[in-house]
């Protein structure tokens, strides 16, 4: 390992004021795409600020209609939550698939919604429960938060504290894992919230996580397998590699799309 | 007299009434960029001299063309050349069946060998196997004849049910040295053992054959121990250690028991004829009258007898040994083989394919194997369960992917695919042996078996299901989906 400077933030302006000092400094909380990233020399960051032992920064809270997760609460505390099982189950399924237990153990949902990776489970979740994502500077709607490939509308140095997710009246979410990294190949959720049906598609699209409206409308019309079964994604907005072509992923976000109205 | 001609891809298949009378094979071996210790033997000497199968073929043509490219060099894996060799003849077998329309079991019936030993036109003389003995226990085991049943009842869940079979044959523990030699190798293929027997009675065993997960620890001493009637804690095994081992020729291509056993074994025939040498000198009896069983050595008919640490002890002080006759009990053996070892066996797999995504289960795989002799059936076990997981990764998983500008893409386990527990099924695993002629103990060989015999069931139980034979291996997801798109575009879809 290089040389670097770690240290562990107080709080989150403690934080803040940390990462301001550094060269190029990184928040680190789980590390579980930093770490790997750094190893293969593809990032090599002056500063680590550990977020990890906030204690505002960890927990889960239900409030009526709103469930707020704190931004260092691993996947392995969401899958397991009481809370969560009980308000939001398909949101306890999701985080207890993701990664493997070593992964879930370490990784947070503030360290996987910032990264904003194109396979990953949360930006799919946050995107249909049209949740807030809350920094130590503003607030900012999920529509809104997740550009592209691994890109958000982050400013640098901006800390997400925590993530507000609508209870839906009812949600399901389908993931076609990748065969080698189980990342999800295609990754489907349907939730309908108090204003609508929200369809959010990851791992498929060209510039990652997206909404399909026309599947929204049809459901808000007829939440039935029929009302979608003919809707195709163009495929000029979803990506292919050696794992799947364009077309064999739009046709899975088909079937995904099926298989989560479905088991709603 | 019907004659007709099976083609698939770069082979070609001539039958007469269903006798197979003629296989020609073209073939392309990528080495990769640089020539490495033994990538050319591969897809030559290993791989055309099997391409004869289980199956009475008078004539095999083979045309191998080996190419440098600017990917990575290539060597040995697992099998080594075989499982290219029984790719080609059992995906041809199942293709000549499905297009004569014949039962793909009574096809390869038909034309198994079946007197011994025999000798294919691309140099192999097999000899000794029972190929109907495992086909019939590997279709019983899987309850082969009630397959329709199983596949009607799949198609009312909207699944796709295949079912593939391999009928394998491999050439283990490569041999004779002079042989190799006349084909250009640098060096020998025998083995070698030395049979201490200490002044206690205890057996320090040295072999060239290393174990680096085989287990060799374990069965080489059970054959000392067995041989004898000692407890197994008194037999140790030595090997890689070079300050003590004499010279050795190593572990692979499934040569440890057949060839590393065999050299320890004829070692073992020393020391006893020295044994009852010196048990009849001390007992006063003919040598003929002297029997070791459980640890005594006595002479038969008779309760005159000592112990087998007493005659150790007897060797070392030589306080009374035969006139003429050197202290000590110590020997060793070079073995040469006199020909290949040539396990065997039939491998049915039944998978089903979801035809809306691709994705595919194996429902059960079934392995009846042919070893000859076997000393550890629980290792056996061991080597055949490593050995399918291996060969269904490949059929199924694995897959080194490079782009048009020769980046390699699959550079880590996030890209290639490699199989996980959960991606394999239990396996049944069972055996049908004759006895290896060749060898003083019978064996055939375990190690490389699952890895040669089962890419091809695998491939030709998804291709039944998906009623199509445009699959290539790795039968990922979206190739099995791609190949399903070409029966109609709508089943997927559906």
């Amino acid at each position: 390992m290089y040389d670097l400077q770690y240290y562990k933030a107080k709080n989150v302006d403690d934080a803040a004021a940390k990462i301001n000092q550094a060269k190029d400094g990184k928040y680190i909380a789980g590390g579980q795409t930093l770490i790997p990233t750094m190893k293969a020399r593809l990032a090599s960051p002056s500063d680590l600020i550990d977020i990890s032992q906030i204690d505002s920064m960890t927990g889960i809270k239900v409030t009526g209609s709103e469930i707020i997760i704190n931004a260092s609460t691993t996947h392995d505390e969401v899958a397991n939550s009481l809370e969560v099982q009980r308000v939001i189950p398909v949101l306890s399924d999701l985080a207890g698939n993701i990664g493997d237990p070593a992964v879930r153990a370490r990784g947070t949902i503030g360290g996987s919604v910032a990264n904003n990776d194109p396979a990953a489970d949360y930006p799919a979740i946050c995107l249909g429960l049209d949740a807030t994502i809350i920094t130590n500077l503003r607030e900012i709607n999920a529509n809104d938060f997740f550009e592209s490939f691994f890109e958000t509308s982050l400013k640098d140095d901006e800390l997400i504290v925590a993530i507000k997710l609508n209870v839906p009246i009812k949600a399901a979410y389908k993931k076609f894992p990748n065969p080698a990294s189980r990342y999800a190949m295609v990754g489907v959720f349907i939730g309908i919230l108090e204003n609508g049906a929200r369809v959010s598609i990851t791992g498929a699209g060209n510039t990652g996580v997206f909404r399909s409206l026309d599947m929204e409308k049809a459901l808000e019309k007829d939440f039935s397998v029929a009302a979608i079964s003919n809707i195709k994604v163009p495929l000029s907005e979803i990506m292919f590699d050696l794992h799947g072509s364009a077309e064999y992923r739009a046709h899975l976000i088909g079937v995904m799309a099926k298989r989560a109205v479905m088991s709603c | 007299m019907r004659m007709v001609e099976i083609t698939f891809r770069w082979l070609k298949l001539v039958l007469i009434d269903n006798n197979i009378v003629g296989l020609k094979v073209n073939t392309k071996a990528n080495l990769g960029a640089y020539m490495s210790l033994f990538s050319s033997a591969v897809p030559t000497y290993l791989y055309a001299t099997l391409l004869s199968g289980q199956y009475n073929i008078s004539n095999i043509y083979c045309d191998v063309q080996a190419v440098y490219t600017n990917t990575a060099p290539v060597d040995a894996y697992r099998g080594a050349g075989r499982p290219e060799a029984c790719y080609l003849v059992e995906r041809i077998m199942e293709t000549a069946a499905r297009e004569l329309g014949v039962s793909p079991v009574e096809l390869r019936r038909q034309n198994f060998i079946t007197e011994f030993p025999h000798e294919t036109p691309v140099i192999m003389t097999y000899d000794v196997g029972d190929y109907a003995a495992n086909l019939e226990q590997a279709m019983e085991a899987s309850n082969y004849n009630s397959f329709n049943k199983r596949r009607v009842e799949a198609q009312k869940r909207g699944k796709l049910r295949g079912l593939g079979m391999s009928c394998y044959i491999e050439a283990c523990g490569i041999a004779p040295s002079a042989a190799v030699g006349s084909l250009g190798a640098g060096v020998g293929l025998w083995e070698s053992a030395e049979v201490r027997v200490n002044p206690v009675g205890t057996i320090e065993v040295l072999t060239g054959s290393h174990s680096h997960g085989q287990g060799h620890e374990t069965t080489f001493a059970q054959v000392v121990a067995d041989r004898f009637g000692l407890p197994i804690d008194n037999i140790q095994i030595v090997h890689g250690d070079t300050d003590k081992v004499q010279m050795g020729m190593g572990t692979y291509g499934s040569r440890s028991g057949a060839v590393g056993m065999s050299a320890i074994a004829k070692a073992l025939d020393k020391v006893e004829a020295k044994v009852k040498k010196i048990a009849a000198h001390v007992l006063e009896a003919e040598e003929s009258e002297i029997i070791i069983e459980s640890g005594e050595v006595k002479v038969s008919g008779t309760n005159k007898g000592m112990g087998w640490h007493e005659v150790g002890l007897a060797a070392y002080t030589g306080h009374n040994l035969p006139e003429g006759m050197e202290p000590g009990l110590k020997e060793g053996c070079f073995y040469d083989p006199v020909n290949f070892t040539f396990p065997s066996g039939c491998y049915i797999c039944e998978v089903e394919v979801d035809p809306e995504t691709g994705v595919t289960d194996i429902i059960q795989f079934v392995a009846s194997d042919d070893f000859g002799t076997i000393i550890n059936p629980m290792i056996v076990e061991g080597q055949v369960h490593g050995g399918l997981a291996q060969g269904i990764g490949q059929a199924m998983y694995e897959n080194v992917v490079y782009d048009t500008e020769g980046q390699l893409l699959s550079a880590s386990y996030m890209d290639y695919t490699m199989p996980r527990a959960d991606d394999l099924p239990m396996y049944q695993v069972m055996h049908k042996s004759t006895v290896c002629p060749s060898n003083p103990l019978g064996i055939k060989g375990c190690g490389e078996a699952g890895a040669i015999g089962s890419p091809p069931a695998v491939i030709n139980a998804i291709t039944d299901a998906i009623g199509n034979n445009s699959l290539e291996m790795p039968a990922s997801p979206a190739n099995v989906w791609a190949a399903l798109q070409l029966n109609s575009p709508k089943l997927a879809a559906e």
